[in-house]
């Protein structure tokens, strides 16, 4: 219940635009601190210096990274919309880069804004009459009916059955704990420490892997692997370049943990691809590319998320390709196949050549076809599913809730190491539990006294 | 024959006795009306006072100048302060009564009580004036009137005894039960329902084996539930209660009953409290546990008579018999009485205000079983609060309100009027959101000025409080300024296993440590001992409590102001939630039932979802 409504004092961030790829994205940001807030993420100039009603254009970053050429639009409260600071970020529409930019807005200090908050800090604000309203209710009301659809099963890839594993270890834990509260006189078997250590480890870890495994976490933090892999002379560093060139904008060299190896990042509708391994294509290593490419790849096969396999079709014969996917089907290596050189060769050869197999056909040289290898990489990420604007809010949104389910369980395992007591630990125990609500539905008193009543045989 | 009175209270048990009291002590001319004096404060079933949370609100009764906490004290027979290796919030005071002495003690405080007049009559029906409740018709037939009637029926109405295949009609066993007063009531619209409870056997204590049972002593000390100073017994004096335990043939025995029990059988439609189920219930749900643990308590100082604690059971009495004597200590055992189960009707207490009046009917105030409840506390703080608001609703004063934020009643009277409830209602700590706040040892500084501003709680507590406050403030400044030296506390600090100053330290630093106590730390320090002499013990554990839990406190307290912006949201009387048509039709259902009064009380009705609330927030508007 702690924190269920909106907080009139925070400032708020979401997205302020429908929004679909290809489009223009604005972020909007209201509240006491959205200028300090959004100031610290945009270095090219101090906005808390600058006038209302100005607009100033530079690159959002965050951690020193990147992450879009930004247009901000500062409103000084109370001549704004909501009649509190407002900033407003026009970004590249991509939802990943919005998704980031609401992820770092957060970080910074700013909550998520709940279905129709802006308005309804507006009309609080006296910035709406009282016939707008009715408006403003059925947009709190839709909104919540869309994130309502989006439950559980539709968080993206598929985490529903660790987040109910969670949750029931969580219940458990907390009605173990309320069990030597409440119910201390009563003569059932109390868990003992080490039990509920083990408990509340194995939370803590899972909620650990489940942060780093959520989408956001992964593809928006560290950014999607890809391995492009192939025989010596199939145009690799070309395509490379060619990927890259059109890119420049918004590319950048980091040099990468392993020794020598240099990561090459590539942004395609603001999801980042992380090319690993590409010192090794750039300097044609020949002992890295013999026979087919396969065994001496395996190592940087494995790390990638996508592997590009490119052949040079007219080097290459069916049964040679053959053995490539079958290598690659039974390493369960997500890859795409992608023949070059289609200029020395027609469609009608081709389509005799690889019948069955499924081929991205491309000519690096002439930058032909590239887009499509563009856009396959990111249907991969997506899954071919376009992402809704409520997913995108959901999404942020459960991840920060999980963020803070991280940072109470580990408040939880000091109190346990320091052998407090157990009402003092239900402190933390139940903003734990309310930020897991706000995920899988809440915990309540009542689901824990069900728990106890239905576990141990209570009552004189 | 009757004068007009500002208050009828229509029954003399917990809740009735605490409703008369704070009705007459408020000035209220008041009406006790009773079936039957002998019974006034009857415990109907255990005999014993406070307990895990219960505790907790005895302490905030007293805290408010009610009566419960000092009867206890008064005649309790052994004390003890459970949970006292938790945190403070979970220690919780609990008595073994004397069971015939705690109705005298009852009785000569509500005699002694200027204002309280008492009737021994039947009242079978609520006197009605344009929707406002003006009096009660009684069995004799008289007609009594009254400003503000309050109802605490217990299990009397159309009550239902079982046990076995035999089933009557009475409120209490040998007692008769109460028709009239349901009727009347759904006749205008009021929603009733059934609820069961149980009790066990009672037996003689000449016939029991104690040496075969664990001794179960009271405290070395008797804190006792009131803050003002009551007579209560020396420890020495304190009786024993024992701990034996069921068997596998015991069970067996029970089972042979099962064909005749009224639960099994489908005769008892009522739903009973999950945390109090019967042996037989404790047996067939928990058919893999080979024994259950039973207390064996004595009802009083001048009675052999033996309360057998854990054995609840409405199955045959040759079963209850029979399966009796196959227990430990008890295979010469004679029984007094019989257990039995209890059917009776409540109003689901959705249909209540804060003031726990009812919504259909003004001036009639409900308190105790009849919403829904179970125990001796939980129904003597809903009398208490529904006497103060009967008293104030008859002088057209403002109700009488505690927060969630302010005391396990606030807690108790807020679920049951949002969410209403399924079975009958016990407190438990977990209920409350703000357990660290709410503790035994500061209900008078929580409740006690709200109280006497009310002209409730006597100068007399007031003061006591003003001086344990100043107290608490003088010591707290004390702990942070005295430095303790190393060779004075490290004897007491290796004996502790904790470890020792190497160099001196705030006593306030020093009391963080989890496992040292101030109590201890004075009997190790002579110049400790001398600084605090000069304050009351309980003065001395609050500043200590205040200091070593200061973070807790504060994050709890922090919890309770940012919430208090949603609780401070009134929803005014006439707000029609039917023109609001984006509430989803279950919000607006319940919200149109139970018309909550703040934002806070509407975030908490089951199945109304945040947005429900912030939509009615936009509404409400500037």
């Amino acid at each position: 219940m702690l924190g269920k409504l909106a907080d009139w004092n925070d400032t708020i961030v979401a997205l302020a635009t429908p929004q679909g790829i290809g489009a223009i994205g604005v972020v909007r940001v209201s509240g006491k601190s959205a200028i300090e807030i959004v100031d610290r993420l945009f270095p090219a100039k101090d906005l808390c210096a600058c006038k209302s009603h100005t607009l100033h254009v530079g690159l959002l970053e965050a951690d020193g990274v990147a992450i879009d050429q930004v247009v901000v639009s500062l409103f000084k409260g109370p001549a704004s919309y909501t009649g509190e600071n407002v900033v407003e970020i026009s970004s590249h529409g991509s939802p990943y880069i919005l998704e980031k930019i609401i992820t770092d807005i957060t970080a910074a200090g700013a909550r998520l804004a709940k279905p129709g908050e802006f308005t309804q800090r507006a009309f609080l604000n006296g910035k709406l009459d009282l016939t707008q309203a009715e408006a403003v209710a059925d947009l709190i009301y839709s909104n919540t009916e869309i994130s309502r659809k989006h439950a559980l099963q539709n968080i993206r890839g598929g985490f529903s059955s660790v987040l109910k594993t969670l949750r029931d270890q969580l219940l458990s834990f907390s009605a173990l704990i309320e069990l030597e509260l409440d119910f201390s006189q009563e003569d059932v078997e109390f868990a003992d420490r080490s039990q509920l250590n083990s408990i509340i480890n194995n939370a803590e870890k899972m909620t650990d892997e489940l942060l780093s495994s959520f989408a956001l976490g992964n593809v928006i933090k560290n950014g999607v692997q890809v391995a492009i892999i192939g025989k010596p002379n199939a145009g690799k560093s070309t395509l490379l370049n060619t990927l890259l060139n059109e890119n420049r904008a918004i590319v950048s060299e980091i040099a990468g943990t392993t020794r020598d190896t240099i990561e090459e990042v590539l942004n395609i509708d603001g999801i980042l691809f992380r090319l690993i391994d590409t010192a090794g294509i750039r300097q044609h290593t020949t002992d890295l590319i013999e026979s087919i490419g396969v065994e001496r790849s395996l190592e940087k096969m494995s790390q990638a998320d996508v592997v590009i396999y490119l052949f040079d079709v007219n080097e290459i014969n069916k049964e040679e390709l053959q053995v490539v996917i079958h290598e690659m089907n039974e390493k369960a290596i997500h890859y795409l196949l992608v023949g070059n050189k289609i200029d020395l060769s027609s469609d009608k050869v081709l389509a005799e050549k690889f019948a069955n197999i499924n081929v991205l056909y491309i000519s690096a040289g002439n930058k032909k076809n590239v887009d499509i290898v563009k856009q396959r990489l990111v249907d991969e990420v997506l899954g071919g599913k376009l992402q809704t604007e409520s997913s995108v809010v959901s999404n942020a949104r459960h991840y920060e809730a999980l963020r803070l389910v991280h940072q109470s369980l580990i408040d939880i395992q000091k109190g346990m190491e320091i052998n407090i007591s157990g009402d003092l630990l239900s402190l933390d125990i139940r903003r734990c539990l309310h930020y897991l609500g706000e995920i899988t539905g809440e915990i309540t008193n009542e689901d824990q006294l069900d728990y106890i009543f239905s576990k141990f045989c209570i009552g004189k | 024959m009757f004068d007009k009175y500002d208050v009828i209270v229509v029954g003399a048990g917990h809740a009735g006795c605490e409703a008369a009291a704070a009705a007459a002590n408020l000035g209220s001319k008041v009406l006790l009306v009773t079936m039957n004096m002998q019974t006034i404060a009857q415990m109907s079933c255990n005999p014993a006072m406070g307990g895990i949370a219960k505790g907790q609100i005895v302490r905030e009764i007293d805290a408010l100048g009610g009566y419960s906490g000092i009867v206890t004290d008064e005649s309790l027979i052994q004390f003890r302060m459970l949970n006292r290796s938790k945190g403070p919030a979970m220690w919780s005071p609990r008595a073994q009564s004397d069971r015939m002495l705690f109705h005298l003690k009852w009785r000569e405080m509500l005699e002694n009580t200027p204002n309280v007049d008492f009737f021994q009559d039947n009242v079978v029906s609520i006197k009605i004036e344009n929707g406002r409740a003006c009096g009660v018709k009684t069995g004799l037939g008289h007609e009594i009137l009254a400003k503000s009637v309050v109802v605490t029926s217990g299990t009397f109405l159309n009550g239902v005894i079982h046990i076995g295949e035999k089933r009557f009609g009475g409120g209490r066993m040998a007692e008769k039960a109460s028709v009239g007063i349901t009727e009347q009531l759904v006749e205008l619209g009021f929603e009733s329902d059934r609820l069961k409870t149980g009790t066990p056997p009672r037996v003689d204590g000449r016939s029991l084996d104690y040496s075969k049972m664990e001794e179960q002593k009271g405290d070395d000390e008797i804190v006792g539930f009131s803050y003002l100073d009551t007579k209560k017994i020396h420890s020495r004096e304190q009786r024993s209660c024992y701990i034996t335990y069921t068997n596998q043939e015991v069970h067996d025995m029970l089972k042979t009953g099962f064909d005749r029990s009224p639960m099994y059988a489908g005769r008892i439609e009522g739903v009973g409290p999950r945390y109090c189920p019967s042996i037989e219930d404790k047996i067939n749900r928990f058919a893999d546990r080979d024994r259950h643990q039973l207390f064996v308590e004595p009802e009083g100082f001048n009675t052999v008579e033996i309360y057998v604690n854990g054995f609840s059971t409405s199955l045959p009495e040759q079963v209850q018999f029979d399966a009796l004597r196959m227990v430990p200590g008890f295979e010469k055992v004679k029984m007094f009485r019989p257990g039995y189960a209890i059917e009776y009707d409540f109003f689901p207490p959705t249909q209540l205000t804060y003031s726990l009046e009812t919504k259909r009917i003004q001036n009639l105030f409900f308190a105790g079983q009849i919403n829904g409840t179970t125990g001796y506390e939980e129904a003597a703080c809903q009398g208490l609060m529904a006497g103060i608001n009967a008293h104030q609703k008859a002088f057209n004063l403002d109700p009488f309100i505690l927060k969630r934020s302010e005391a396990y009643i606030g807690v108790l009277i807020d679920d049951l009027i949002s969410k209403g409830t399924e079975e009958p209602y016990r407190m438990f700590t977990s209920r409350a959101e703000y357990r660290t706040l709410l503790r035994q040892d500061n209900a008078d500084l929580r409740l006690t000025e709200l109280s006497f501003r009310l002209g409730l709680a006597s100068q007399e507590r007031m003061e006591r409080v003003r001086t344990k406050q100043k107290g608490v403030e003088t010591l707290k400044s004390i702990m942070k300024e005295y430095a303790v030296e190393p060779e004075e506390i490290n004897s007491y600090l290796e004996q502790k296993n904790s470890a020792p100053l190497l160099q001196k330290q705030r006593l306030s630093q020093l009391l963080l440590r989890p496992n040292v106590d101030l109590k201890d730390m004075i009997s190790a320090s002579s110049r400790l001992s001398s600084l605090v002499s000069d304050f009351r013990e309980d003065t001395v554990e609050q500043a200590e409590i205040q200091v070593k839990y200061d973070t807790y406190i504060n994050k709890e307290k922090e919890l309770v102001e940012r919430m208090s912006q949603l609780e401070e949201l009134v929803i005014p009387d006439s707000f029609n939630y039917e023109k609001i048509i984006s509430l989803s039709n279950e919000a607006r259902q319940k919200f149109n039932k139970i018309r909550p009064r703040t934002l806070g009380q509407a975030s908490r009705i089951s199945g109304v979802n945040p947005s429900d609330v912030q939509i009615l927030m936009v509404y409400m508007g500037r």
